[in-house]
């Protein structure tokens, strides 16, 4: 099994790609290729070229830029997994990507292409859109900035025009102390999750909650955050009564329905995910503050 | 018009250059232009893990690799572990605790192991049941496989690989 024919391109600037982007019709980039490559062996997506971004060196970093972390579209899933820079500042993500494939497939999988392949229950979706992240898009016309929430438009589909790609993405970590959990369900371990509830809180003096960040992925088409929620969490303490008015706002929102899980067990799933998560996410922060 | 590349890549230790065409995967080319058959292609849609092998010492799927990538790269399959008067200690422990029947899914198993073991030396069982959870076996089910894995493990510690 092998794709259609293409003509390879190996580009080792992001200048380079952002011209060869520019130029040729009916191109893809290629990242990690753990989706895209079964996707054109199947041939459910043939090309006429082949734009390889595994050479561009420039687009793989881990870096900590004051309060924020930047990472490269790029960057290897395995190389944030291996990250003493994100386990200190984010520990959640290295707790999504245990959830991500497998060692083989994170070891070549990335984090740009994860963005932009946007499963609706991609785990390095849900953990960008849960931290607010902006994203960095080039073009052979310049750079734009944008959010996460932005960039995922619709199922399967980012936010970009002819010719530009995800240089990168960058995000404030959240003060030491803070709370997080990341739960989700899948058939098996390692299998595209069903529905995934990822939670980031802090606390005040008085332990009550003084930040929180819900962000669901596998309920509907994009990751979503439960914003309303979120501001209700405020000043209250991150006990049952919480968890649970959380946990309800997560089951009433829009879900998918497709010939294996239906809709009603999507929002049973966010509701059960999300009471966990809070109530994970609260006692670490209530360990970390004593 | 067929895209046709050449490259220049080692596969356990030996240098090759070979011209292909870019659209074919690794293993692919592993299997027909190397005739490097030990790798074997299940799903081809990076699913089963038969086709695991190491590329510059990671684990991968093959079938998720085109051949040009490799390019000056370091390939490493079940052909350069062990051979049948020499095991390596890994494929010595799956003979002794029968952690293959069919032996389709082995080479990936072993590949796989040969990572995880390199970066985990002393793993529990529930490590090893994690570490080939990207491997599917249809027949001898698993329990033989991690037997087999936790009896490398500790030969290994006992006797460490020279080189």
């Amino acid at each position: 099994m092998k794709p259609a024919p293409f003509t390879y391109h190996d580009p080792t600037s992001a200048a380079e790609v952002a011209e060869l982007l520019g130029r040729l019709d009916n191109s893809r980039l290629l990242a990690g290729g753990q989706s895209l490559m079964p996707l054109m062996n199947f041939r459910y997506v043939v090309v006429d070229h082949l734009i390889d971004l595994n050479g561009v060196g420039e687009l793989a970093y881990i870096r900590r830029e004051g309060p924020r972390l930047a990472l490269g579209a790029m960057t290897r899933q395995r190389d944030l997994e291996f990250s003493p820079e994100i386990a200190a500042a984010s520990p959640i993500i290295l707790e999504a990507l245990g959830q991500v494939g497998h060692r083989q497939t994170r070891n070549r999988g990335t984090f740009g292409g994860s963005l932009c392949h946007l499963d609706p229950s991609a785990e390095l979706a849900n953990i960008a859109l849960l931290h607010d992240a902006e994203l960095e898009i080039l073009s052979r016309d310049g750079s734009r900035r944008t959010s996460m929430g932005e960039f995922a438009k619709g199922f399967m589909t980012p936010d970009l025009g002819e010719g530009e790609f995800l240089a990168g993405a960058s995000f404030a970590a959240w003060p030491q102390g803070h709370g997080w959990a990341f739960e989700e369900f899948s058939r098996r371990r390692g299998d595209f999750a069903i529905v995934a509830s990822g939670v980031l809180l802090t606390l005040d003096s008085a332990g009550a909650i003084d930040r929180a960040a819900i962000a669901l992925s596998g309920v509907g088409p994009i990751p979503v955050r439960l914003a309303e929620a979120e501001s209700a969490l405020k000043g209250q303490t991150p006990g049952h009564e919480a968890c649970r008015a959380a946990a309800i706002a997560a089951s009433r929102i829009e879900a998918m329905e497709d010939a294996q899980v239906g809709a009603k067990y999507r929002r049973h799933l966010a509701r059960i995910l999300t009471y966990r998560a809070l109530e994970r996410a609260g006692a670490r922060a209530r360990r970390l503050s004593e | 018009m067929t895209d046709r590349w050449r490259i220049r890549l080692k596969v356990n230790g030996k240098e090759y250059e070979r011209e292909i065409e870019t659209r074919l995967n690794l293993a692919d080319f592993l299997r027909h232009e190397l005739l490097l058959t030990g790798t074997h292609v299940g799903c081809e849609h990076g699913v089963c893990g038969a086709c695991t092998v190491l590329v510059d010492g990671q684990s991968l799927r093959s079938c998720l690799m085109l051949a040009v990538q490799a390019a000056g790269k370091e390939i490493a399959t079940v052909e350069g572990l062990g051979d049948p008067e020499n095991l390596h200690p890994l494929q010595a422990a799956f003979r002794e605790h029968h952690g293959l029947q069919c032996g389709y899914c082995t080479p990936g198993m072993l590949m796989t192991l040969v990572e995880f073991l390199r970066d985990h030396p002393d793993p529990d069982e529930a490590e090893v049941r994690e570490a080939i959870s990207g491997n599917l076996c249809r027949c001898t089910g698993y329990q033989g496989i991690v037997d087999a894995a936790l009896a490398a493990a500790a030969s290994l510690r006992e006797n460490p690989l020279k080189g």
